[in-house]
């Protein structure tokens, strides 16, 4: 359904007057991703914690169990770094996209 | 003597039989019983055998199968009776037209499939498809009979097979009145068209509890699938309404706008002319950024200003529906000026798509109003399949043998005039009104691109910049450069509108179109 405010739309640099919908107003805003902010891909469980914040981490070296749809999901580290924080603890749900973890 | 008492009790044992007939079919007719109905009733719900007959003509329902028994042995459903299989079937009319129809009875067994409750319908799908005309079905069901395992999914299957055969051979509608859960939204998916009731219809694959075990997500049923959830953001369900009469009456129009089947017309009304307040040259503002509403613009043409819009809460930035020229039905697909200035993004290519070849199917001719700036630009819109989605309408419009005719209003930039139904992806006809612009996109853009140095090296740029997009909308902005290519056949008085669209549509009945021999394309689904 539209938005009954009639707004300025700008498209090749021509301001349109028109209505937004709900949808298009409540859109995602794009948001580059940090490859040192780890986020859940999807949502589930995390069931082990292998690491501590400060912890020296190779790349490929596992970070986190994130038990989801009965799967067991080994996060594997992408980067070789130190771990500057843990921000989620055993046994906690976790929805999709929720930071995990953040390298320095 | 002895000859005459053999006739006496001769009819004392007909009239037993057809007495217990009518005990039998008593019992069938009460379904779930006395309590299960108050339950039904207490929702908000009317029972399945009172929706098929408020659908349908009076008197005009013929039941069939009412008697069948479900075979199931398991978890002690040997000894469960279960009236009808929990579905009813049939056929009737609807203002004199055939149809066929089944109504899932959620009194009995919480309307719950098993294998014969699938066969019934089943078999009067196949019916539906040997007879040669529309098929409704009314879905209000808890969901596969679990005590009857895969027994149930191959009913839900079979209904899924005959749902795909029958695309685009007979209308198939669906009406959402309860849950419909899981596996059986499938079903409704595949149709034409699927009516929803506010507060009533609820359709989701997997429901709100194991959203909430599994991921932890917490909704409830209307806000995960009700009824505005599917007409105004997932778009799965075409038509709304407040009540399950308002759904009726909805079913019953749009069955006035359709053909039995895809090798008849729809059915011609009396003609009438339309309404004199919609006037096209009030109704649309000059400068191409001001906007209108579409609709008003289609009321301004059709036969007694009636439109009847489809998925009128989704994607609102295209307008599709039916209406009539000269009492014959038409599709009208058009940009609506008034929602996001009318762009083409994933959601309105997806709708505009699938009503294009419904159409095409159908025998339905095709009528495009064009007035946008173009693609919807966004990192949202490309990352969500923006070419894909938009491919679909070129794919249907390309595809489409139906007559197709089409009128630049206003703007038609870049690549959403080639997308609406342009001459170059076979339109028979396409018209133009005198303050139409076809270019690759507004004065502004164009202007600020091609004279781009010229503008920033001059002493007063803003006043060279205007300048400068003045003489692209003389030289550019107009109908006359595509008119001098071919591309658009005539610039019309916006007035004579109406006429120009009734006697193309009179001279392309005949329209025969032969394209290669395929199995069948491959749409960007």
């Amino acid at each position: 359904m539209e938005n009954k405010a009639i707004k300025k739309f700008l498209i090749d640099d021509t301001n349109y007057e028109t209505n937004f919908t709900e949808k298009f107003l409540r859109r995602k805003k794009y948001v580059k991703s940090d490859p040192g902010k780890i986020t859940a891909f999807i949502p589930g469980v995390i069931t082990v914690i292998k690491i501590k914040p400060g912890q020296q981490l190779k790349h490929g070296e596992g970070m986190l169990v994130l038990e989801a749809m009965k799967m067991k999901n080994d996060l594997l580290s992408p980067l070789e770094g130190k771990v500057k924080a843990i921000y989620v603890n055993v046994g906690q749900m976790v929805t999709k996209g929720q930071l995990l973890l953040e390298f320095e | 003597m002895k000859f005459f008492t053999l006739i006496v009790v001769n009819k004392m044992w007909l009239k037993d039989k057809i007495l217990e007939f009518f005990n039998k079919k008593e019992s069938a007719a009460i379904g779930g019983g006395q309590k299960a109905v108050e339950k039904q009733l207490a929702m908000g719900k009317m029972t399945a055998r009172d929706r098929i007959k408020a659908i349908l003509d009076t008197d005009s329902f013929h039941e069939y199968d009412m008697f069948v028994r479900h075979e199931a042995r398991d978890f002690g459903m040997d000894k469960k009776e279960l009236p009808g299989d929990g579905v009813i079937t049939g056929t009737g009319t609807i203002s004199g037209h055939p149809v066929c129809i089944f109504a899932q009875d959620f009194t009995v067994a919480g309307g719950s499939l098993g294998l014969a409750h699938a066969r019934k319908i089943t078999k009067i799908m196949d019916h539906s498809i040997k007879l040669g005309i529309p098929l409704i079905g009314i879905n209000d069901s808890g969901g596969a009979r679990i005590q009857e395992g895969v027994n149930s999914l191959a009913g839900y299957g079979e209904i899924f097979y005959r749902n795909t055969v029958a695309s685009g051979v007979i209308p198939q509608i669906s009406v959402v009145l309860g849950p419909c859960a899981g596996g059986a939204v499938y079903s409704p998916a595949l149709t034409d068209f699927v009516f929803v009731v506010d507060k009533i219809s609820k359709m989701f694959i997997t429901g709100p509890e194991v959203i909430k075990t599994v991921l932890g997500e917490e909704i409830s049923m209307e806000d995960l699938g009700g009824a505005k959830v599917q007409t105004e953001i997932s778009g799965n369900a075409h038509f709304f309404a407040n009540s399950e009469l308002e759904c009726f009456e909805q079913i019953k129009k749009l069955m006035g706008y359709i053909p039995w089947n895809n090798t008849k017309k729809a059915e011609p009304f009396p003609v009438k002319p339309p309404n004199a307040a919609y006037n096209i040259e009030a109704i649309i503002p000059p400068e191409p950024s001001k906007p209108y509403d579409i609709r008003d613009i289609i009321k301004s043409i059709s036969d007694d200003s009636d439109f009847f819009e489809i998925q009128e809460r989704f994607a609102a930035n295209i307008v599709i529906g039916f209406t009539r020229m000269n009492g014959e039905t038409v599709g009208i697909v058009g940009n609506q000026p008034l929602v996001l200035a009318g762009v083409l993004d994933v959601d309105s290519s997806d709708k505009a798509a699938r009503f294009i070849r419904f159409c095409d199917a159908f025998n339905i001719p095709l009528i495009t109003l064009v007035d946008l700036p173009g693609y919807l630009p966004g990192v949202d819109q490309e990352h969500n399949g923006v070419i894909r989605h938009g491919a679909k309408i070129l794919y249907a419009y390309s595809e489409a043998t139906v007559p197709k005719i089409t009128i630049i209003l206003r703007k038609a930039y870049g690549g959403g005039y080639i997308a609406m139904c342009s001459r170059h992806l076979g339109a028979d006809f396409v018209f133009a009104w005198p303050f139409a612009e076809i270019a690759v996109m507004g004065p502004e853009g164009a202007a600020n691109i091609i004279f781009k140095s010229e503008i920033a090296n001059s002493t007063d740029p803003e006043a060279t910049r205007k300048k400068k997009v003045q003489e692209y909308t003389e030289k550019f902005a107009n109908p006359y450069v595509a008119a001098a290519n071919g591309h658009v056949d005539a610039v019309i008085n916006p007035a004579e509108t109406r006429g120009y669209l009734i006697h193309a549509l009179q001279i392309a009945v005949q329209k025969k179109e032969f394209r290669p021999a395929k199995k069948h394309g491959v749409p960007p689904f």
